[in-house]
Parts: C-alpha cells; structure tokens; sequence
C-alpha cells in the first residue's frame, strides 16, 4: 500500500531581489508502507527542502503531497520528523523531551512518563533520565530526538540527516540502532543523507537527487539483505556506482 | 574551599582600595563639605534609625524608596512583558508599535519629569484611592503618581525590548518539533515559545529594575517628595551634609546590587540550562 505520494512537486523560492529561485521540480515519488526510503543528493539540490514540505512544516509551490491517499498539509502527529540536530528543549530533561508529543496530545503525566520510559530503555539511556540535554553528548542527544520522534507513535518518520552531526564511529552505531528500532517497531521512513554509504547500508530504495533545480535522478532497489557487510563486493559496487552518479550531478 | 576564598578576596580588592583613596583623600582635604572621612559615613550606618535632618531613619527611607520603585516597575512590567511577548509573536503587532517605541526609547526617563509633574500634578496614590484624612493618607500621599510615573518609563522599555528579542529568537528547529509532534498553536506559545524565552524575559525584568530604581533620585526630587532615598540626598545636600549624601548614595548601591542578585539567583537556579545550550 502506499504510505505516502508525492504528485508533480514543485518549489520556488522567492529571494530578497525579486529572484526566482527552482529549488524542487517536477518530483514524483511513492513511498510504499514499512519500506525504508533514502533520498541521496549533494547539498543544495532540494532534499531538505522535499523532507520538510511532506512533513508539512512549509508549502508547496505546485502539486501536492498525499498521505493515504489523502492530501496533507499540515503537521501532524502521524508524520514524525527527526532534525539534524538541536532539536531538543533545552529546559526539558530528558524524559519530559521523549514525552512532549504526549504532552500536547493531553495525556496524563503520569502516564506519559512511564511510556518516555519505555523508548528511553529501548535507547539504552536508561540511566539519562533526568539528565538535560546540555549534558550529553551529540549522539546521545541524537538518540533522544529520535526516541521522542517514535514515542508519539507516528506512521512516518522523516529523518533529516539526523546523524549528519555525529563522528563516524557513532554514526555507524547509530544505522545500526536505527535498522533494529525500524524492524521492531514497523515504520516507513524517508530519510535525507548525501553519504552515500549510509544511504547503501539503510535502504530499501535509493532516490538520487540531482541539484539546481532539485530533481529526482534516479532510483535504485537496494536488495542485499541486512544486516548490510561493508565488505561485500556488492556493497562496494552499488557505492562506486553512486559516487559516479553523483558526481555527474 | 580554598579557591573560593581567593575569589572571595580577588572581588573585595577594588572596593578596598577605593576605600583607602577615600579616606586618604578625606584626610587631605579636611573639610567634611567636600569629603567626610569613612568614619563620618559609617556613624550613621550606627544610628541608622535616628531621625536624620527631620527625615526619619535610614530603614524608612528606604522602605519608602522601594515601594515607589516598586510600584512604578510593576506598572511598567505589567505593560512590558504581554507587549514584548507578542511584538515578539506577531510580526503586525511588532510593526504597529515598534515606530513609537524606538522614537520613545532613546529619551532619559529624567526628561520626562516637566510633563510627568504637567499630566499628574500632586496626585499620589493616597488621592487617586480616595483615602479617608489620616496617617494612612500621609502615608501613601508620599507616593506620587508623576514618580510611579517615571519609574515605570524607566523600567518599560528595556524590558519590552529584552522579552520582544527573546521570543524572536527562538530556535526555529524547536518550533518546528513541536509542530511535527502535533503541537497546536496555543501550546506552540505557551509550551515552546514562553519556556524558551524565559531567561530572556528574566533579563529583562532585572535590567528593567536596575534603571527603575536608578531612576529613583530624579524622580524623588519631584516637589512633593518628604522622604525616600533620593530625596534625603537632595535635601542633604542642600544642608551640606555630604556625610548624608555618601550614606544615601551606599544605600541605593547596596539595596540595588541586592535586588540584582535576586534575579542572579533565580536565572542561576531555572535557566542553568541557558548557558550551556548552543
């Protein structure tokens, strides 16, 4: 079934000097349900941008964003998004951050708090609780964003380049943790990088995206099976692959 | 233990070196119109509650004072922070009040005084609540509106301005986490904006009572004033008790620096978060 589809996209910023801007044209895509979508693409070529407007967060110049089956406009809690980073609030600790999509939802504290529990466990922060965010580490904080992102229980979940910030080590932790959440918990998830490995180690589908105006290139099935080996030449074939295809971006 | 001791001793070197000038320099001079030694000041710290230059005591002058201040700040605060808070949400209400503000800003709330004792005359508090004659009336006769007045200027502007900058200035990424978690925009405003503009809203008010009550000697020479701080420095100065002068002038630094380090400790205690977040 399809989760979400996205029909003749169009974005157009309108700069300070009367400049026209193309930022997004012509994107057409569909997300099918529980299937993990990258979108791969230098900087600049719209990605954030396209994440952002299916998320709600700003409109569309032309055509229209369908969540099952209907059009979608605004935020709202069945479309999680994670930030690249800094998202948290910083006078919230740790545990009122995984709960405050709860929060707005009206449930009770209490109850809301033993839920923030359970994705702080599932996070393997458990002794973090009561921590601020200012005291922990990038990663952590990470961690804690995309815990709170899934507490709310969404269907989709938009991530943008939400390790983007982390050093390598942590990041490849972090796919891994990732994967496992994802296969746990069953969502669809799109998700923004322009590191090419991490769209080859996380994706059902690959959609390339090329800059000025942002396009969509082309999309690649990613069938290797997980947990992904770096070390296989089929890993090593697809990255090649990409990186050349990047580079005539 | 041993470092905060040397901080301790690092902070109280300049006031201890200013103390040393003043006294040499008072022995220098010898006449007590001019300077009056420490020793002269600190007497009157000793007999804080005698009556000074038929004033009254020290205490309740300042009592006095800091109802004054008080009562103009809160009136300017209360004004302030609703209108910052939205100039700071809505771009129209910004722009519908932010010509006036600028123009009005720059002006010393002292040079408002003429028109403040022009638009409010002698009225205080007292007549404006229609008090029954009596020591109640007296009491609170002392507390002129055109001084609320000017108190409140001082304090209206730095604190519209502080709370308007910290609401503007509220990372976007929050905001838009909240929205993707389903905020509504009342909580947007009330669980996301405000919480993260308090310590800005904080700064506020303490800058705003800082110039509030530096206000005070101008707005305590208003005719009408029979006590408070600032005046019993005017007055004393118009008797040459420069002695009085010094011990006023202590006093508003004292009790200034205190009202201070009530916000200190507030911002310290629920905005620890503020200084720490990038």
């Amino acid at each position: 079934m399809e989760k979400i589809k996205i029909d003749h996209l169009e974005k157009i910023f309108h700069s300070q000097n009367e400049m026209k801007i193309n930022a997004l044209t012509d994107i057409n895509l569909s997300v099918k349900e529980n299937e993990f979508v990258c979108i791969l693409g230098p900087s600049g070529c719209g990605k954030s941008t396209l994440l952002r407007i299916i998320a709600g967060l700003e409109d569309a110049s032309f055509g229209k964003v369908f969540y099952n089956g209907q059009e979608h406009i605004k935020p709202c809690r069945d479309i999680g998004m994670v930030f690249q980073s800094y998202s948290l609030m910083p006078w919230l600790n740790v545990l009122d951050n995984i709960a405050l999509g709860l929060n707005f939802s009206g449930m009770a504290k209490p109850k809301r708090l033993s839920i923030a529990e359970e994705y702080l466990d599932m996070i393997g922060m458990s002794n973090f609780g009561k921590a601020f965010p200012h005291e922990l580490s990038g990663g952590m904080q990470q961690r804690v964003a995309i815990a709170r992102a899934l507490a709310n229980n969404p269907d989709v979940l938009l991530m943008d380049e939400p390790f983007g910030a982390l050093d390598a080590y942590t990041r490849i932790i972090m796919q891994k943790e990732l994967l496992r959440i994802w296969e746990q918990r069953k969502k669809t998830i799109l998700f923004v990088t322009h590191s090419v490995d991490e769209a080859v180690y996380l994706a059902d589908r690959i959609i390339l995206m090329s800059g000025s105006p942002g396009k969509i290139k082309k999309e690649i099935l990613v069938t290797m099976p997980r947990i992904r080996d770096r070390s296989n030449p089929e890993y090593g074939a697809l990255t090649a692959e990409l990186l050349v295809l990047l580079e005539e971006t | 233990m041993q470092n905060k001791f040397k901080m301790i001793l690092l902070s109280l070197i300049l006031p201890a070196l200013l103390l040393i000038i003043w006294e040499l320099s008072a022995i220098w001079v010898q006449n007590a119109t001019i300077l009056p030694t420490i020793g002269k000041v600190l007497e009157n710290f000793m007999h804080a509650t005698d009556n000074f230059i038929g004033l009254g005591s020290i205490p309740r002058n300042i009592g006095v004072s800091l109802i004054r201040v008080m009562s103009g700040y809160t009136a300017g605060v209360l004004i302030a922070v609703p209108l910052g808070v939205l100039m700071g949400y809505n771009k129209t209400i910004q722009q519908v009040f932010e010509t006036l503000i600028n123009i009005f800003r720059p002006i010393p709330p002292l040079a408002w005084q003429p028109l403040a004792l022009a638009f409010f005359g002698m009225a205080s508090i007292a007549s404006v609540f229609d008090m029954p004659f009596g020591q109640q009336y007296v009491f609170w006769g002392n507390f002129k509106i055109a001084m609320v007045f000017l108190i409140g200027m001082g304090s209206f502007f730095p604190v519209v301005a502080s709370v308007m900058f910290g609401v503007q200035n509220v990372r976007q990424t929050l905001i838009d986490s909240a929205r993707v978690l389903g905020a509504s925009e009342r909580d947007i405003f009330f669980k996301i904006l405000l919480p993260a503009a308090a310590p800005s809203i904080i700064n506020g008010l303490r800058v705003g009572l800082a110039i509030g009550w530096g206000c005070l000697v101008g707005a305590e020479m208003l005719p009408g004033s029979l006590a408070g701080v600032g005046y019993l420095i005017t007055h004393a100065y118009e008797l040459a008790r420069i002695d009085l002068v010094i011990t006023g002038m202590i006093c508003i630094g004292v009790v200034g620096a205190l009202l201070d380090s009530i916000f200190k400790i507030i911002s310290n205690k629920y905005f620890f978060w503020e200084s720490k977040t990038r």
